[in-house]
């Protein structure tokens, strides 16, 4: 008799968590959990200035205090060639400043002392002498003749421009121009935000003199990408390096790179020989760690008048603060930005991107972006909405109109991505009715004859998630793949590891589920662990939303691999040839004699005791998947707001979601990605942004100014779903993690401004804050939210 | 509040919850609804949730997110936080299938008179301290 998948925690089973065992009990060990013996606690000694030399830096009064054992400084680094270190972007950044400061935050000394608060009052003590230079707080700012160089430290550098990238085709673009009935044009920028997780970044480092090994306890996304840059930077062989990830409270994407006090930490043990901790706080986490965003839009549609886009055209600016650190596939410079529209049946697309340096913190790439995506879907909808506008079209219709149809797969967007899968009109329908469209449409006309403004907004896309195959994606020259090991014991338990790194979305339970539906070992009977570079099998890293689709279909691929093996361990016990056995879940029978089997842990026991002639005995192994194509769920999510015309205040009446990401391994665990999404979303449209005023300095580096909404502000959502299987995941799942936060800020902000139509405004830039709507409906201009913020 | 305002009373941390292993229905409920998960903010948002049902065992859901407002997640937004303080309402009542008293929940529509009641009751006690103080000078 076949298991039944659900019970033994397979895939659709909605098993509750494993890591939950600890972390309800309060026994989870994150990064600031690690005590060591001997150890001694770092703190960072930040820039105040955004811009400026140094002319001095005197450390003799910290020197004085009881229990300060060292203060680092850029000077000393530079003696050991370690002032700067090389990016995954191939830039190099500072990890303690020498000739100046490039952004307020930067980190310009360090104290190691016996405890943390001698450490901060080691930090306090410190007295540098800095030389003011001119601020640069925006792209214009950058590019302008009498910009400030910001990296003349770099050989070759003459003004602010990291880089210059396009794509597409620029002449059949123009033509469809030349061609258009009407052409929809909107500028805009995405703010500046920033994951803060609950934990900030931090390491313990631990450096043993006897054995020349050093160990590193860190909050980090990625824990193979952070060995291969420790070994680059330290010098200390692959071998003698090992990265422990342990549990980490939250990441999305800001604990991918490698920051300067992870460095500063390491160095430190080396020389002190001694266990070094550095957790940084708050301000630390928001001033100086990778942001998300920051990016400005000039996007122009050309149209047909009976709504059919006959080209896009999107010239971007990106600000990526002082060094180029974030991390994208090297490829694609602004990562994946080029895969908006490609939910649309687009004939001609070419955009372009220039990157520069200002004086800010470094990054550009992180806060659930998949590479740049969200930006991508944001500007693309938001054009959407303008268009549907312009052309004075209903917004759904005009999405219908443009969609991918689901007979057009596979499809190749006139950026390059090969689309494979999707139901979008279904999913769109879904949503319409489930939000009552043309109820709500009726409602908002009898609203405004009341004075109230109600508006609507619509947010589709398809995103590309599961970076990447090998033939265009690598980070540093390494490619992103995957990998899983499993091993089987004679019991028929198990343990599993793999290349990817948990950050809250429940890996220990879900990659067990995979193995249930491979081998029908109960998932309870599997052992989940990530994270330790010394056990793990290679991969780089979670974030993205690539590990469904490239660990998890490793995960499926290693189990097919052990199924294989145990199937003639089957044929050896049952004494009959290979041929003659089929499969059902959790055991092998001989074909047309069904109660003639053995189940999976039978298999394994004679793995251990009774294997056939001439094969090796034990049951395990690894698989490492490079992936054929990314994966595309879609999403559609719609909102419902009021907006108080007396305050410019809005509040969320509802929010629908329709998510198709393909087969969904724990639906429970699903929805709990998309709600957390959906919170970021909205955060980013209503309070959350990250701002620089004409100093340089940084406003939004602590909660007083970089709000979060609470249990209390947040809307509640309202979830469904459609599966349009991936064709070519082994188990037809697509990436999910990042959708929400993707497509979810369009929605909120495309109802609001849907709400203040009739005022003519355009676009007022995120956040919707509530003086910027006032403004908007009491002017009717659009209103831009780009740095330096007005005078508080 | 600040450290030092809790000087001679009993604190309660989330290691204090399970008493001889068994877990508290709090903790019981955040396993059953996904109220957690990267587990940062969970000891925190625990404790808040059994502050509110020691007082109160039947919370509206805008009581719940009242409640739960002083501490911050960036996983969950919030939504199974909330039905895993009223599944574990619902077990303290002693209801057999608190899930099922959960997927029953509706939101509440009346959050502006909820948030006006806590306003007036917050400068209600603020005004009844000034007279106590002015009555101690006196």
């Amino acid at each position: 008799m076949a298991l039944d998948e659900i019970k033994i925690g397979g895939l659709g089973a909605s098993r509750r968590r494993v890591e939950d065992n600890r972390f309800i009990r309060g026994k989870g060990n994150y990064v600031d959990d690690v005590a060591l013996p001997g150890m001694l606690h770092m703190e960072v000694l930040r820039s105040p200035m955004a811009h400026a030399r140094i002319k001095s830096i005197d450390t003799s009064a910290a020197y004085a205090i009881p229990g300060v054992r060292m203060v680092m400084t850029g000077e000393m680094m530079a003696a050991r060639n370690l002032a700067w270190m090389p990016t995954l972007s191939y830039d190099t950044q500072a990890v303690l400043a020498t000739d100046k400061v490039r952004f307020q935050g930067q980190e310009v000394a360090a104290v190691i002392a016996d405890d943390p608060y001698i450490a901060r009052d080691g930090v306090e003590a410190i007295v540098v002498e800095y030389e003011p230079l001119a601020p640069v707080v925006n792209p214009e700012q950058a590019m302008s003749d009498d910009a400030p160089l910001i990296r003349d430290d770099k050989v070759g550098q003459s003004d602010n421009v990291v880089f210059d990238w396009e794509v597409g085709d620029r002449e059949a673009t123009d033509r469809a121009f030349a061609d258009a009935d009407v052409v929809s044009e909107i500028d805009l920028h995405y703010p500046r935000s920033h994951p803060s997780p609950i934990e900030a970044c931090g390491s313990v480092a631990d450096y043993d003199r006897a054995t020349g090994k050093l160990t590193v306890y860190i909050t980090s996304q990625a824990p193979h990408i952070v060995r291969a840059a420790v070994s680059l930077v330290a010098e200390i062989p692959e071998h003698q390096i090992r990265i422990i990830a342990p549990d980490l409270g939250g990441g999305f994407g800001n604990k991918v790179p490698v920051y300067p006090g992870y460095v500063i930490s390491i160095l430190a043990s080396i020389l002190l020989e001694k266990p070094v901790k550095w957790i940084e706080d708050k301000t630390g986490n928001l001033i100086s760690t990778g942001f998300g965003r920051d990016i400005y839009l000039k996007g122009k549609m050309a149209l047909r008048k009976d709504g059919k886009i006959l080209g896009v055209r999107m010239d971007t600016v990106s600000d990526h603060g002082a060094f180029f650190a974030d991390a994208q596939p090297s490829k694609f410079k602004i990562g994946l930005m080029h895969s908006a529209f490609a939910c649309y049946d687009i004939p001609n697309a070419y955009l372009t991107n220039r990157g520069v340096y200002t004086t800010k913190a470094p990054g550009g790439v992180a806060y659930r972006c998949s590479f740049r995506v969200t930006e991508a879907m944001f500007f693309q909808e938001r054009m959407v909405q303008a268009a549907a506008d312009d052309l004075g079209m209903d917004q759904a219709e005009f999405r219908r109109v443009n969609f991918v149809k689901d007979d057009d797969f596979p499809k190749r967007t006139p950026f390059g991505f090969l689309t494979d899968s999707g139901q979008y009109e279904k999913c769109l329908q879904l949503g319409l009715d489930a939000i009552d469209y043309e109820g709500f449409l009726k409602e908002k006309e009898e609203a405004k004859k009341n004075g109230r403004l109600l508006g609507i907004g619509i947010s589709t896309m398809t995103e590309p998630l599961g970076a990447g195959n090998s033939r265009e994606y690598d980070i540093l020259g390494i490619k992103m793949f995957d990998s899983a090991e499993l091993r089987v014991h004679m019991t028929g338990k198990a343990i599993l590891r793999t290349g990817a790194k948990t950050q809250g979305q429940g890996h220990e339970t879900t990659w067990a589920q995979i193995v249930a539906h491979e081998l029908g070992i109960p998932a309870e009977d599997i052992i989940v662990e990530e994270g330790d570079t010394d056990t793990a099998p290679f991969g780089m890293g979670t974030y993205a939303s690539r590990s469904t689709p490239v660990a998890g279909a490793a995960v499926s691929m290693v189990s097919r691999k052990i199924r294989a093996k145990a199937r003639k361990i089957a044929a050896h016990l049952l004494e009959v040839s290979d041929e003659d056995i089929e499969w059902e879940l959790g055991r092998f029978y001989v074909r047309g004699a069904q109660d003639r089997g053995v189940t999976i842990q039978e298999c394994a026991m004679a793995a251990y005791s009774n294997v056939p002639d001439g094969m090796e005995p034990g049951l395990e192994n690894n698989a490492y998947y490079d992936p054929p194509n990314l994966t595309w769920p879609f999403g559609c999510y719609i909102a419902t707001v009021e907006v108080d015309p007396g305050t410019g205040v809005w509040d969320v009446l509802r929010l629908v979601a329709v998510d198709d990401c393909g087969v969904r391994i724990n639906p429970m665990i699903v929805e709990g990605q998309i709600m957390g999404g959906l919170t970021e979303a909205y955060a980013m449209a209503n309070m959350q942004f990250i701002t620089f005023d004409a100093d340089g300095n940084c406003v939004g580096s602590n909660y007083m100014d970089y709000l979060l909404p609470t249990a209390w502000e947040t809307p509640g959502f309202e979830l469904h779903e459609v599966v349009t299987p991936c064709p070519h995941h082994p188990i037809g799942a697509k990436g999910v993690g990042e959708c929400a936060t993707v497509g979810g800020p369009a929605a909120f902000v495309n109802a609001v401004m849907d709400a203040v139509k009739d005022t003519g405004v355009k676009n007022i830039d995120m956040p919707l804050l509530p003086d910027r709507v006032y403004e908007a409906l009491q002017t009717g201009d659009d209103i831009s939210g780009a740095p330096p913020v007005k005078n508080l | 509040m600040f450290a030092v305002q809790a000087n001679g009373h009993e604190v309660t941390t989330v290691e204090g919850l399970a008493v001889n292993q068994q877990l508290h229905p709090v903790q019981e409920g955040f396993k059953d609804e996904h109220g957690l998960q990267c587990g940062f903010c969970t000891p925190g948002m625990m404790m808040s949730a059994v502050a509110l049902l020691n007082e109160n065992l039947n919370p509206t859901e805008d009581e719940v997110r009242w409640a739960l407002a002083g501490n911050l997640c960036r996983c969950t937004g919030y939504q199974n936080i909330v039905k895993a303080v009223l599944w574990a309402a619902a077990k303290m009542r002693g209801e057999a299938d608190p899930a099922a008293a959960v997927a029953g929940y509706a939101e509440s529509d009346d959050s502006a008179a909820f948030a006006e009641a806590v306003v007036s009751e917050a400068s209600a006690e603020s005004a009844a301290e000034e007279s106590t103080h002015e009555a101690g000078e006196a």
